[in-house]
């Protein structure tokens, strides 16, 4: 048993535990009434955030497409999550059940659309993918936006049922834990595997059998899917939906979580996620009017210097020595000599030759184009 | 006559559209990549025609030079510090950054502007008729000065050295460089060039509407990249055929009142089927990946 | 007395008017080492690029075991029975090795667990994933790469780049492994270990070999067959001493 508990690896599980004890906390703090409307409001957002930016952070830094379209993904889901539950509440009640049944809905709608816009926009990339998706987004804003008022609410929006504000946010939390752990079984198992290997040279990986489009289906289906639940979650959070708040900005504010969290790194996208949007609501007070965009500008100011630091060619050097991961090793007390011990290994490896057998190989110019016999006629 | 006058008016959103999407598609076919930025460079270029407005100029074509100019150098800014480091990294990051760069620009102008959509008058012109066609003078002035620019531009690729460069860079970077071929420097005037015809735009995007603010570019720029596109990325004449094929559509979608209110969702869905069947687009050549 | 494992027929394909290679007709047996020589440009590289689904010929087929595997996408092919590796190395750079080697073992009947077993962790996801990682480490030791294992892919010097590659191309259990130019870039020393690896995979795995090479000495040491290309045309074939030595490949070679 005890051998059971040394074996689990710790590191993967412990943003479920940090998000597990979030909950627990919050969740006791709200029945014993400290919690005030604004905070469970902040924990909803943070949530949603974290659901969006986890799921863009398969698409983007595990399979290394672009995808502008999140918002609009989350578009779907939180427009036809929320008219389920109006459709479903007569005959459901406004319990529970109405409100799980609806995200379901919601979330299981958008993945469709993730699949049948990535089957035939899959056969693009870079660029291109990243354009298609952009599109999307702004066709399903345009859509919804021209609606009827009794269909969707056309431009005024769709008002969604209200449900319990304290029993949401813990919904929410729980919603997050699925996320994590669906994506990161994905991730990390050998369909994860072939997913970074499309990311790291899709021509190696069909030449290896990896079926690149049914994985970039896969990734598509499950990141809308994620998506979706997160735009349902934020109707019945705002009360209402309007389709103004899913333009390409908020694919691209999505995106900023992303790639500060590092590209590739679930544990960075929450944080970053988390941070973003605590700051967002705190600095709505503080930043008004003009102000406002101040952070915007912050966010474009960190979006270029980290993709810029992590990416230019020229700063491979400068990044090997000033990182997170030297830093942190500097404080464990990893001296420099331990990396280079570990470093010099490669050259240990024996080859399986001796200078002079080679030698004796080899042979002298102008015997070039006379060929050696072949070993294995041996005549 | 309406029919006419639609499609005077299709050509005319066509034309700056075409603008627009020569810088993308000169950028694109040189440096291989896509300046989300492109679009907000003709926001700046708005503004400065503004600030030129309302001082004591008050000059249109003046502030049309000033445009250029400012437009031109932050071009060539942006991409020595943004864009330049990042030459041989993936082009996600590229992709990425000019994203960045874009939103940057977008919140800057609104710091220092304010959110509040300002008025640039720049010329009344009132309408021409003829023959019972009413058609505003600032249609024929864009039609006419974009013939004019591309035609130039045409002629400047074909037959100056530098043009001929540019084509050489776009066509292998490597082969280029070892001809001699300064290919940094081809960057900055393709940037520059790119720069100075979304000035050029935002300039005629004015003269039709006057209201300005941050996010003038940024539609504009998302459609003339879907001009680009469509009419085969890295074809200059391509550009042209896309930014037309365009605004003739907006125009007439226009005016039908059923499907005017999804005019912006009819473009993308031309852009999206475009990309599927044809992804090399109506000009463009089909390119062969290298293994 | 062995069976044929690859079969071309006729094969050829041409890049608008330039015919990149045309007519090429070759025989592979069961377990050979066969090599595929010629001057820069002269469409060997084509000629894996459409054995592995990159392009599709023009004309002409091609059967793996008498399977007829022309114009198949490039998965579908690898499934079948042809791996490769690249010229320049194509190598997951951000995965460590191990797991380089682990994607090669993707498609594999016996490490099969569906992406619902995996998300669900059910017990067919464990026993799968440590079967792999064993089998990973086999196939590493084979090419000599077993201690690199943790290191990330890029780290590793380019003689064990190449080695990695095979690795790589082997855990797929290839009928017909494609080697471009396998010792390129390695110095003397690695390229005699290379051979003998080479040697030993071939009786290993069972798998027949077919590889383009420049380094002659390298070819006339493994390969009992060759065919020489010179502008997508076939110049010579047969035992690799009689075409080696055949004056028009020297010709060609040297110039003149």
């Amino acid at each position: 048993m005890a051998n059971m508990f040394a074996k689990i690896k710790w590191k993967h599980f412990i943003n479920y535990i940090v998000v597990a004890i979030a909950m627990i906390v919050f969740g006791v703090m709200s029945l014993t009434g400290a919690l005030s409307s604004s905070t469970v409001y902040l924990l909803e957002k943070i949530a949603i955030a974290i659901i969006l930016a986890v799921s863009l952070s398969v698409v983007v830094g595990f399979l290394g497409e672009l995808s502008l379209g999140h918002a609009g993904f989350m578009c779907i889901g939180a427009y036809l999550g929320g008219k389920a539950s109006l459709l479903l509440e007569p005959v459901m009640g406004d319990g529970f059940l109405t409100l799980i049944v609806s995200m379901i809905v919601g979330g299981a709608i958008a993945a469709l659309c993730g699949a049948v816009i990535g089957l035939p926009a899959l056969r693009l990339k870079g660029d291109y993918l990243a354009i298609v998706t952009l599109a999307f987004g702004e066709i399903v804003r345009s859509i919804f936006m021209n609606t009827k008022k009794e269909s969707f609410g056309g431009s005024l929006g769709l008002e969604t049922p209200r449900y319990d504000k304290d029993i949401l946010f813990i919904i929410a939390f729980v919603f997050v834990l699925i996320t994590l752990a669906v994506l990161q079984n994905l991730i990390r198992s050998k369909h994860g595997r072939a997913i970074t290997s499309i990311r790291d040279n899709e021509i190696a990986s069909k030449a290896t059998g990896i079926n690149v489009t049914k994985y970039k289906l896969i990734v598509f289906t499950i990141s809308s899917f994620f998506a979706g639940i997160a735009g349902v979650l934020y109707s019945f959070s705002n009360y209402t939906v309007q389709s103004s708040k899913f333009s390409y900005n908020y694919s691209i504010e999505i995106l900023v979580m992303v790639v500060l969290g590092g590209m590739g790194s679930i544990n960075g996208s929450i944080i970053a996620a988390t941070l973003i949007t605590f700051l967002d609501v705190k600095l709505q007070t503080i930043l008004t009017g003009d102000l406002a965009v101040l952070q915007d500008l912050f966010y474009a100011l960190v979006l270029i210097i980290l993709v810029i630091y992590n990416n230019a060619p020229a700063l491979k050097g400068f990044r090997e020595t000033h990182n997170l991961k030297v830093l942190l090793d500097r404080f464990r007390k990893h001296s420099p000599a331990d990396r280079k011990d570990d470093e010099a290994k490669w050259d240990r490896v024996p080859t399986k030759i001796s200078m002079d057998e080679v030698l004796s190989v080899d042979l002298q110019p102008q015997t070039t184009y006379t060929p050696d016999k072949p070993k294995k006629e041996g005549k | 006559m309406e029919i006419i006058e639609t499609l005077l008016n299709g050509m005319s959103i066509g034309s700056t559209y075409a603008m627009i999407a020569l810088g993308y598609t000169m950028v694109y076919g040189i440096a291989k990549m896509l300046n989300f930025a492109h679009g907000d460079v003709i926001m700046v270029g708005g503004y400065m025609l503004f600030i030129t407005m309302a001082s004591a100029l008050s000059n249109p074509i003046i502030g049309l030079i000033f445009a250029v100019v400012v437009c031109m150098i932050l071009g060539i800014t942006i991409e020595k510090i943004a864009y330049k480091p990042l030459r041989g990294a993936s082009p996600l990051a590229v992709l990425i950054t000019a994203i960045g760069v874009s939103y940057l620009l977008q919140s800057t102008a609104q710091m220092i502007f304010g959110s509040a959509p300002k008025m640039v008058i720049l010329l009344d012109l009132g309408n021409i008729e003829f023959g019972g066609l009413k058609v505003p003078v600032y249609t024929l002035i864009t039609l006419g000065c974009s013939v004019v620019i591309m035609l130039v531009l045409s002629l400047f690729v074909k037959y100056t050295k530098t043009g001929r460069a540019m084509i050489a860079v776009s066509e292998d970077k490597g082969a280029a460089q070892l001809m001699g071929i300064n290919v940094n420097g081809i960057i900055t005037i393709t940037f520059a060039i790119g720069s100075a015809l979304a000035a050029f735009a935002g300039f005629f995007m004015l003269l039709k509407s006057p209201s300005l603010s941050n996010t003038l570019g940024a539609m504009p720029g998302i459609k003339a990249f879907t001009a680009a596109v469509i009419g085969g990325i890295g074809s200059i004449p391509g550009a042209m055929l896309g930014g037309l094929l365009m605004g003739v559509v907006e125009a007439i979608s226009f005016k039908i009142p059923v499907i005017a209110p999804y005019t912006d969702a009819i473009e993308f869905l031309i852009l999206i089927v475009i990309l599927l069947v044809r992804p090399s687009g109506i000009l463009g050549r089909k390119r062969r990946e290298k293994v | 007395m062995s069976t044929t494992v690859l079969k071309i027929e006729n094969l050829g394909i041409s890049f608008g008017g330039l015919k990149a290679v045309q007519d090429l007709n070759l025989e592979i047996k069961e377990k050979q080492l066969y090599g595929l020589v010629g001057p820069n440009g002269a469409g060997k590289t084509t000629v894996f690029n459409m054995l592995t689904g990159v392009y599709k010929p023009t004309t002409g087929n091609f059967y793996l075991d008498g399977e007829n595997l022309t114009g198949k996408a490039q998965d579908v092919i690898n499934q079948k029975g042809i791996a490769r590796t690249f010229q320049n190395i194509r190598l997951f750079n951000n995965m460590t090795v191990i797991r380089n080697v682990m994607v090669g073992l993707h498609n594999r009947p016996e490490f099969k667990c569906g992406v619902f077993a995996s998300i669900f962790r059910l017990p067919s996801y464990y026993k799968t994933e440590k079967a792999m990682r064993q089998k990973a480490k086999e196939i590493l030791r084979i090419v000599g790469l077993e201690e690199e294992r943790n290191n990330l892919s890029c780290n590793l010097p380019y003689g064990k780049q190449r080695k990695l590659e095979i690795a790589r191309a082997l855990a797929t259990n290839p009928r017909l492994l494609c080697l471009d130019e396998p010792a390129a870039g390695m110095n003397p020393n690695e390229t005699a270990d290379l051979m003998d690896i080479i040697k030993f995979i071939r009786d290993e795995f069972n798998v027949t070999i077919l590889l383009i090479e420049h380094d002659m000495k390298f070819v006339s040491g493994l390969c009992d067959e060759v065919t020489v290309l010179n502008f997508g045309t076939v110049l010579a074939q047969g035992k690799t001493r009689d075409a080696l030595n055949d004056p028009e490949v020297i010709k060609a070679y040297i110039g003149g």
